[in-house]
């Protein structure tokens, strides 16, 4: 029996600072999906929400809150957090509702309205809590970026020039996307004029934070048939693994790694577990594919991602960089959305909006970002606490 | 002029003994895991049940896995001083206890002056002051 499902429709709200709140842009991105899919919101049986930890109540219980906001109609809910992976584990979930035969077809949908300034911890004394420990001993989230960046160019070779050139692609790029918060193109010279925050890493090396809302509409293949559309994009994998004993990376927000002295463990990366598994499921190999949304935090980040992607040897994505194959019309392009630096991070909708990019590129829709021939597209992403993703959707 | 007692800004976390300090973790008594911040009532590793431990005092040296610094001050709990003065940061891989610790960088060691792979030690430096005491925690600092 097949393991995959239909994408009949996706929408996103455009992300910004709009300081509105979050179910209008959820409920914006979920009424585009539904008029992208041609289906009745009356017809929808499961309602898959990703949830916000940042806009009370109602965001922890964000497939009900989009259920109401749409007009209660009997369909089931489930809410998913899973930090930056909230998106996919949605997905996952109502995946798992339509192959089980419970449900025909699906929304899911995130949306987020994030504050102003920093996101401090909880305060008072409290060092059993590794976020408290790590702000009180002056480590903020850029550290951590800045320490991989910097370990690749004392490791690699990767240069300021790299990492800038980064920023310059995907804002090219993210300037012909409507959806994209920031529409401005840039210089490496704009780059490098922008203020140092985490050596080697400058302000515009690192992503914002973003309001936006993003939704899919998914189905058995056979309902997808019966409406027509048979030929629609599927989600062939959805990786959602944790980590394995010991981590070989500090993660955020530890302020040390596993260790790894016991007899029989080895320190492995995360990041690179991810899409091991979403290969594996969906039966390809990085050879595959067309084109890849990765979770580009900071500019150097995205290079590590190609590589954990295996779209590159270890320690090589600067030199696919250099020759232009990450760009559009390049051999594989990575972030044709525009990525992160253009969008900003709105937690809980961005990993829908990497699955709503690879479905307009799948279906040649994606207008002056389209990549030629896209057949299979990836996503990949890492928050918190374990929690990462990533979703294979094919022709 | 009185001077203000050196107290750990983190109780427990480290040895106070300002020539020679060591970061204060735990053993797993079954597996041999070591744990910084200490564990003390259930091992983490997958294939072990252990539920006992031994406090023990960490390697004191190690290599760098990495640096960067911090140009911005930090939100609360952090306490800054006026004006900020911004600092270094680095992993430290710590070959016996196969694991990568971070902290600050002592103050006028910059980025420019390290390197991954560069051996460096612990040392007791002050993270800020209150009222009554200096707070002191553990720092990197390349070996002399």
């Amino acid at each position: 029996m097949s393991q995959e499902v239909a994408i009949l429709g996706v929408g996103m709200h455009p992300w910004g600072k709009w300081g509105k709140n979050f179910v209008e842009y959820g409920v914006a991105a979920a009424r585009e999906a539904l008029a992208d899919a041609g289906v009745p919101w009356q017809d929808i049986r499961f309602v898959s929400g990703a949830a916000t930890i940042r806009c009370g109540y109602p965001g922890y219980v964000a497939g009900a809150t989009m259920a109401q906001a749409l007009g209660w109609q009997g369909a089931e809910v489930n809410t998913s957090y899973a930090a930056c992976a909230s998106g996919s584990q949605a997905l996952a979930a109502a995946r798992a509702k339509i192959l089980s035969g419970a449900c025909d077809v699906a929304l899911v949908v995130g949306a987020d309205t994030t504050p102003k300034g920093f996101l401090a911890p909880a305060g008072g004394y409290r060092p059993e809590d590794p976020d408290w420990v790590r702000f009180y001993l002056g480590i903020t989230n850029p550290t951590y970026f800045g320490l991989y960046a910097r370990r690749r160019m004392d490791v690699y070779g990767d240069t300021l020039e790299d990492f800038a050139a980064v920023k310059v692609k995907n804002a090219a790029i993210g300037s012909k996307n409507p959806r994209a918060r920031y529409k401005k193109c840039f210089t490496a010279e704009d780059v490098a004029a922008s203020a140092m925050v985490a050596d080697p890493l400058r302000l515009m090396d690192i992503c914002a934070t973003s309001d936006g809302g993003a939704a899919v509409i998914i189905s058995s293949l056979e309902y997808a048939r019966k409406m027509g559309k048979g030929d629609a994009p599927r989600v062939a994998a959805i990786s959602t693994v944790t980590p394995t004993f010991a981590s070989e990376v500090v993660e955020m927000p530890d302020i040390a790694t596993d260790s790894a002295a016991a007899a029989g463990v080895d320190a492995a990366s995360y990041r690179a577990a991810i899409p091991l598994k979403a290969y594996e499921e969906a039966g390809i190999g990085p050879e595959d594919i067309s084109l890849a949304e990765v979770y580009d935090l900071s500019t150097a980040l995205e290079l590590d991602w190609i590589e954990d992607l295996q779209l590159a040897q270890r320690g090589e994505a600067a030199h696919l960089l250099r020759r232009g194959d990450t760009s559009v019309g390049g051999k594989i392009p990575v972030n044709a959305s525009g990525g992160l630096a253009s969008f900003g991070e709105a937690v809980p909708a961005q990993a829908l909006s990497q699955i709503c990019e690879l479905t307009w590129q799948l279906r040649g829709q994606a207008g002056e970002r389209q990549v030629e021939g896209a057949r299979v597209g990836i996503t990949a992403n890492q928050g918190l606490f374990g929690h990462g993703s990533s979703v294979i959707i094919k022709k | 002029m009185s001077v203000k007692p050196l107290v750990p800004a983190i109780e427990g976390w480290h040895t106070m003994d300002t020539a020679q300090p060591h970061l204060i973790g735990t053993r797993c008594c079954d597996c041999g895991t070591y744990f910084f911040p200490k564990q003390s009532s259930f091992c983490k590793n997958p294939s072990c049940e252990g539920s006992e431990f031994e406090e023990v005092e960490l390697s004191r040296t190690g290599t760098v896995w990495s640096y960067t610094n911090a140009c911005y001050k930090p939100p609360t709990p952090f306490v800054a001083p006026d004006p900020f003065v911004p600092y270094a940061i680095a992993a430290v891989q710590l070959e016996h206890e196969q694991m990568v610790v971070l902290g600050q960088v002592v103050a006028g060691v910059d980025c420019a002056d390290l390197k991954v792979g560069m051996p460096m030690e612990l040392v007791l430096e002050t993270l800020h002051e209150d009222e009554e005491n200096t707070k002191v925690t553990w720092k990197w600092k390349p070996s002399a």
